[in-house]
């Protein structure tokens, strides 16, 4: 990987991706762009195993827009039958799929320098972190948030509910009566976690020390 | 590109009017242009004067209200529910809306583009005349009214849609107007009541109301002797009749009842004494117009079918307690009633998830609601604390007659909070494994928080000793209140702590009398009554149950109650305490009403002088009850 600091290497589309960051904008939940998103994936093993599918859709202000939402099938190098049953995706499906380049191309489009929003969020973002090494290219550059400490954070502070406890997204969308068809498509739950997103900003924001700065994930855990 | 999404929102949409008349790929379309927004309780979608906006919107989940200000009183001119449209008249006709339109529960809507809506529809016949039924009636959705006539039986059908209005709207009398004759033996016209089971009858002559008589008239006239049963009815009639003509409001009928102290009005073809009757209306009419009396309710609760119902019907027992508060009728009385129908509401939802589980319970079990619920002080939707206890079993059934009640625990906690009893931010509820145990696992439970006690165990205590059974075996709840009664007597560690919680809420006003308010977060400078005056009161009220053996009473009112039975010689004091926890009980019922919450913040501002007043005279009662527990307890060097 020693190439990928020569930055001039690197392809046009990872050159417009990063001069969306140039200008710097300092994120806030009223006007910034926050893309929601989960992957499917052939396992849990960053290394061998591959994405499936990314969902995506994007939040600005209160609100979702069903019309810039994203959605990629990738074509399967490494396959894992054991997860077909969860996602439901199959190795020659009818799907329409790109490639992991072409699907990871058009994701960096999409998602320019929008904040990342996902449930248990360091996992999607290492799967992507890992499919861009693969191409030669650095990790996202993108401001992450995982849902689950935004969810844990409006809890209660009570000794009665275990404080390390991991919320999945069931959990939380149980709590919030939020429908669960389409779980387990990465859409379906980047719709649910945008919705999870929403309603836990707005208990938060309430309080006046509240910061979205203060839910940004740390880079060095990707 | 494929979007799963917009799938799903059409598979939503498509089921409802005017997209039920659209084809598939039209409302997919449709549905890929569509916003999600996600909206709190008593949040604004768009106010009144504002420019319209560029989408109308379809409610995914939650209500909405459409606002007007009427005679500068802000009132509801129209709800929606999940799969109604609104806010598409403004758009059409590009008029800044007339309304406000507030959501009424968190709400998610999908905003729709009326430029993507718009070349759709003239090419369906339906959807056209629905927009004209539509922009002609005066509400934004016709359809909406038109479901909810078929989707209830016809009793609910007087939704309560139209509570506010509804004063304005003219009364529906009785057609059939029972008579009799001036010369009428009282006997018989006490038999002509009976017969008609009725409450009232009119006297005429020549079909001229000339006067009433009424059951108070047969009990203040005729059972006190004043007049035999053969006298005639001239004699104990009241007259003239109060009259008014057909189309006479609900509200100015009300009015004038109650300005002349009466129950009972005719209605005659001018208005006056002078002319045909043509029917008459009572006070019980009203009350069953509004359709929200406790009998008619708990009918419709026992008979209910399915959640989203005793959603609506726990919507009107809100209009009923809100009736009941403006009526300054005893809060004992409300609390009763509202308890009564909230239980029967739980026990329902009980008794359909068994039948969804498919099997009977494996043993018998009880479902015990805590804290204010178990207290009967649950007036406005707060959050469900539940528990259930079940059988003992041998050890190898344990686990399995566990995940049962787990299981159904899991369907009844779910629907509770479906229709409005949030879920415990504590997880105390019957679907966490730690709440869901036999009666021996309780008893150590208890045990254990009543030997080795810390803040925890004490808060604990204070939830899970207020238990009320509310479906199931009471054999398991008595013998849990034994033994919390044997465990507890003489446990002068554990009541030492106990008082010492209780006392832990310092008195509600602040050095200089001002009240104490929150300092940071969404009630930031709002009164906190239920941690500062109601918590006091409550822990003051278990405490003494509990070191006087109180047994059978939750009802920290009715614990009071009875402390002035088994002390006489104190007996002002705690009647005072118990006036205070009702009233306190009451002030938070009524802002909960104004605010649509769960009134435990009071906004100090809105308050008038003499609800001020009202408050330092229970905190005042607070502060006594709290020097009693010190002197008590002996917990003077504690504070």
């Amino acid at each position: 990987m020693l190439w990928s600091f020569k930055k001039k290497k690197h392809p046009d589309f990872w050159i417009t991706y990063l001069a969306h960051f140039d200008k710097k904008e300092k994120k806030n939940l009223h006007t910034s762009r926050f893309v929601a998103l989960d992957s499917e994936t052939t396992g849990f093993d960053i290394y061998k195993d591959r994405i499936l599918s990314i969902g995506a859709v994007s939040i600005v202000g209160n609100e979702i827009s069903v019309a810039d939402t994203f959605e990629v099938y990738l074509k399967q190098s490494h396959f894992n039958p054991e997860t077909v049953h969860i996602h439901g995706i199959l190795q020659h499906g009818t799907k329409k799929k790109l490639s992991e380049e072409e699907a990871l191309k058009q994701f960096l489009i999409y998602i320019k320098d929008s904040v990342l929003v996902a449930h248990h969020a360091i996992f999607d973002i290492k799967m992507i972190n890992q499919s861009l090494n693969r191409m030669g290219l650095p990790n996202l550059k993108n401001k992450v948030i995982d849902t689950m400490e935004l969810y844990a954070d409006t809890r209660i502070k009570s000794n009665f509910i275990d404080k390390n406890i991991r919320y999945s997204l069931d959990d939380i969308a149980e709590a919030y009566a939020i429908n669960l068809t389409d779980r387990h498509t990465a859409p379906g739950d980047a719709l649910i976690a945008a919705l999870i997103f929403l309603k836990t900003t707005t208990i938060l924001r309430k309080s006046k020390y509240f910061k979205l700065e203060h839910y940004f994930l740390k880079s060095n855990r990707f | 590109m494929k979007n799963t999404i917009a799938e799903r929102i059409a598979d939503f949409i498509k089921n409802f009017p005017p997209f039920d008349q659209l084809s598939k790929e039209d409302v997919y379309t449709i549905s890929k242009e569509v916003n999600i927004t996600y909206l709190e309780k008593d949040k604004n979608v768009y106010l009144a004067n504002d420019a319209p906006h560029d989408r109308f919107y379809m409610i995914h989940k939650g209500a909405i209200a459409l606002k007007q200000n009427i005679n500068s009183k802000l009132e509801t001119v129209d709800r929606f529910d999940e799969g109604d449209i609104f806010g598409l008249r403004p758009l059409f006709a590009n008029e800044n809306y007339t309304t406000d339109a507030v959501t009424e529960e968190e709400s998610i809507l999908y905003g729709i583009p009326l430029s993507i809506f718009k070349p759709l529809i003239s090419q369906s016949r339906e959807v056209v005349d629905f927009l004209i039924q539509s922009f002609a009636s005066n509400t934004e959705n016709p359809f909406s009214k038109e479901m909810y006539g078929s989707l209830y039986d016809d009793d609910l059908d007087a939704v309560t849609h139209e509570k506010e209005l509804f004063e304005l709207q003219p009364v529906r009398y009785t057609k059939k107007v029972i008579t009799a004759k001036k010369d009428t033996k009282i006997k018989h016209i006490g038999q002509l009541m009976r017969q008609h089971r009725i409450r009232s009858i009119i006297i005429e002559d020549a079909n001229i109301p000339i006067g009433i008589i009424t059951d108070e008239d047969l009990r203040n006239k005729v059972i006190t002797g004043e007049h035999t049963i053969e006298d005639s009815a001239d004699h104990i009639m009241s007259s003239p009749v109060l009259c008014y003509p057909k189309g006479v409001s609900i509200s100015q009928a009300q009015l004038t009842m109650m300005k002349h102290n009466i129950s009972h009005l005719c209605i005659t073809s001018d208005g006056t004494p002078n002319s045909k009757i043509i029917g008459v209306i009572s006070q019980q009419d009203i009350t069953v117009m509004r359709g929200s009396s406790p009998t008619v309710l708990m009918k419709a609760i026992k008979r209910s079918k399915s959640t989203k119902e005793l959603k609506h019907i726990r919507k009107r027992i809100m209009v009923l307690l809100e009736g009941f508060v403006e009526q300054n009728i005893p809060l004992t009385q409300t609390s009763k009633i509202i308890f009564e129908l909230n239980d029967a509401t739980v026990k329902r939802i009980i008794e359909r998830c068994i039948l969804k589980m498919g099997e009977q319970p494996p043993v018998s079990f009880a479902w015990m609601s805590l804290g204010s619920q178990g207290r009967k002080e649950q007036l406005l939707h707060t959050d469900q604390d539940n528990a259930i206890v079940f059988e003992n079993v041998e050890a190898e059934e344990l686990e399995p007659v566990r995940d049962y009640f787990l299981l159904l625990a899991k369907k009844v906690n779910k629907r509770l909070n479906n229709i409005g009893f949030d879920f415990c931010p504590a997880d105390i509820m019957a679907k966490n494994p730690k709440w869901c145990l036999s009666l021996d696992e309780w008893k150590l439970q208890f045990d254990h928080w009543t030997s080795n006690t810390g803040d925890d165990e004490i808060l604990l205590s204070s939830i899970f000793f207020d238990f009320d059974i509310t479906y199931g075996d009471a054999a398991l709840t008595n013998q849990l209140s034994e033994h919390i009664f044997k465990i507890t007597k003489n446990n002068h560690s554990f009541l030492f702590k106990l008082g010492a919680s209780a006392l832990r809420s310092a008195s509600p006003l602040g050095f200089f009398r001002q009240f104490l308010v929150e300092q940071d977060g969404a009630y930031k400078d709002f009164f906190d009554i239920k941690k500062r005056a109601i918590m006091p009161i409550v822990d003051a009220g278990r405490l003494f149950a509990l070191s006087n053996q109180i047994k059978n009473i939750n009802n920290t009112a009715e614990r009071f109650e009875k402390m002035a039975e088994l002390y006489p010689e104190d007996e002002e004091f705690y009647l005072s305490c118990s006036y205070t926890s009702k009233a306190l009980l009451k002030f938070r019922t009524k802002h909960g009403l104004l605010h649509n919450d769960d009134g435990r913040f009071i906004e100090l501002a809105a308050l008038t002088k003499e609800e001020k007043m009202k408050l330092k005279r229970c905190f005042k009662t607070i502060a006594k009850v709290q020097e009693l527990i010190k002197l008590k307890f002996n917990l003077n060097n504690f504070m």
